[in-house]
Order: C-alpha cells, then structure tokens, then sequence
C-alpha cells in the first residue's frame, strides 16, 4: 500500500457527521467502500476509542482510526474523510477532527512503509488544513504525493 | 537504551510516533531502540525502558513503572517530540 496509490473508493470529501461515532463509521464505510475491510471493522474501531479515550486524534484536527489486525480486514489499507464541519472527539489538545484517516492492517507488521510515509506528509503542520480543504480527490492526492518514500 | 511508543491497539498510531521518534532523535544525535506496543504488551516492554511516549489520554493506562513518562500532544510535531526527548534523555 502506497499512499499514491489509494483508490478513488477510499476517499470520502465533506462528510457530515453529526458526532465522533458517526466520522468513525463513516470512514469504515469507505474502507468497505474499498474492499479493504467488511462492515465489523467500524464497530471496532469505534470501540478502541471507547476503551481508551480519543487519543487517536494524533495531531490538531486530525484522526487516525484504527483497530488491531482481525478477520474482518481482508487487505492492508488506508481511507481519507473530510468532514463539511469539524466534529469534537474528547482529546484535550487536538480537536476538533477536520479530517479522519482510517488504517486497517491485516498483521502488526509489514504496514511500516504507509506510516512512514503518513508520517511524511503530516510533518508539515499545513497538511491537514491542506486536505480538509480539498475539494476533489485529486487535491488531496496531491497532499499525500508530497510523500517521499524512503529508500 | 530503549524508549516505548505506547498506543491502545500497537498498531497505526504508536508505529506513527516511533518513526517520528526516531527522527527526533536522529536530530539529536542519540541511539536509542523504539518498540511501538499496545497496552496489553506495555508492562512486559517498559520493564528496561528508560522513557515511555504515550498520548495524554493514554497516561492512565501506564501502570507503575521506573520509565519517564514522557506525553506527546501532536505525534507528527517533530519540534515538540526533540525538545521532550532531549529533556527526558538529558
């Protein structure tokens, strides 16, 4: 998984989500969307946050959901949701989420490359507002593409 | 010296903030292995850690530990993660 190579599927721009849960399954739904994960994954992701607290808001204005490696993850793989109005996750520095990325990953390894080069893209602190105001999936593959992979 | 990158799921955002670990601590010059784990590995990593890296929402989860606790607000925000490693580590 390269993060150029996402498919149109996993891209979801302007979203409305009336509350945190809502943002969460929608991005389930785009990794669904992809044939990434089946519908299970969402609920799981969603209860990772209600075990241990928002801390998947990982920088100002920007969510990772994920959940551990299941039956329900068919394929490595990444979805990116904007929202149409920032929503609220309980974290005590970075909200409110403009942006929710997804991550499935089917074992605790061999996923180092996309991190790497998430970690690329997010480095520059414009990223997030650069992609929450994206309005096609193209511009937001043009703020992903700033990734330079690592030899 | 070993530093933990502690998340709930050791998956996606712990491995996030050991790369950016890691490239913090390329800024300063300092060798270091980071394990990214989950908080069911957590106790069984720390036992030899010197600093743990945890998000301020997970810090409860930390059970007793000889470690530093060291708490990163933004995981991709390599200015805060040098300037915390170099007053854990210093």
């Amino acid at each position: 998984m390269r993060l150029h190579e996402l498919p149109d599927d996993v891209f979801v721009l302007g979203a409305h989500a009336p509350d945190w849960r809502s943002a969460v399954r929608i991005a389930g739904d785009a990794l669904v969307a992809g044939g990434v994960t089946t519908d299970a994954y969402a609920e799981r992701m969603v209860q990772v946050v209600e075990e241990f607290g928002a801390y998947i808001v990982i920088a100002p204005g920007l969510a990772l959901a994920h959940a551990r490696p299941g039956p329900d993850v068919l394929h490595d793989g990444l979805a990116v949701v904007t929202l149409d109005e920032p929503v609220v996750f309980g974290h005590p520095h970075n909200d409110p989420v403009e942006v929710v990325l997804a991550l499935a990953v089917t074992s605790n390894e061999g996923h180092v490359t996309v991190l790497a080069e998430l970690a690329n893209v997010f480095n520059d602190p414009m990223a997030t507002t650069a992609i929450a105001q994206a309005t096609t999936v193209e511009a937001v593959r043009a703020v992903l593409g700033r990734a330079q992979p690592e030899a | 010296m070993k530093i933990i990158a502690f998340c709930g799921a050791g998956i996606g955002t712990s491995a996030i903030l050991k790369v950016n670990a890691e490239r913090a601590l390329a800024r300063l010059g300092i060798q270091a292995d980071i394990e990214a784990t989950d908080i069911a590995g957590l106790a069984v990593a720390a036992e030899d850690a010197q600093v743990i890296l945890a998000s301020p929402e997970l810090v409860k989860f930390i059970g007793k530990t000889y470690a530093d606790v060291v708490v990163i607000e933004n995981y991709f925000d390599l200015d805060e993660l040098t300037r915390k490693l170099e007053i854990a580590l210093g």
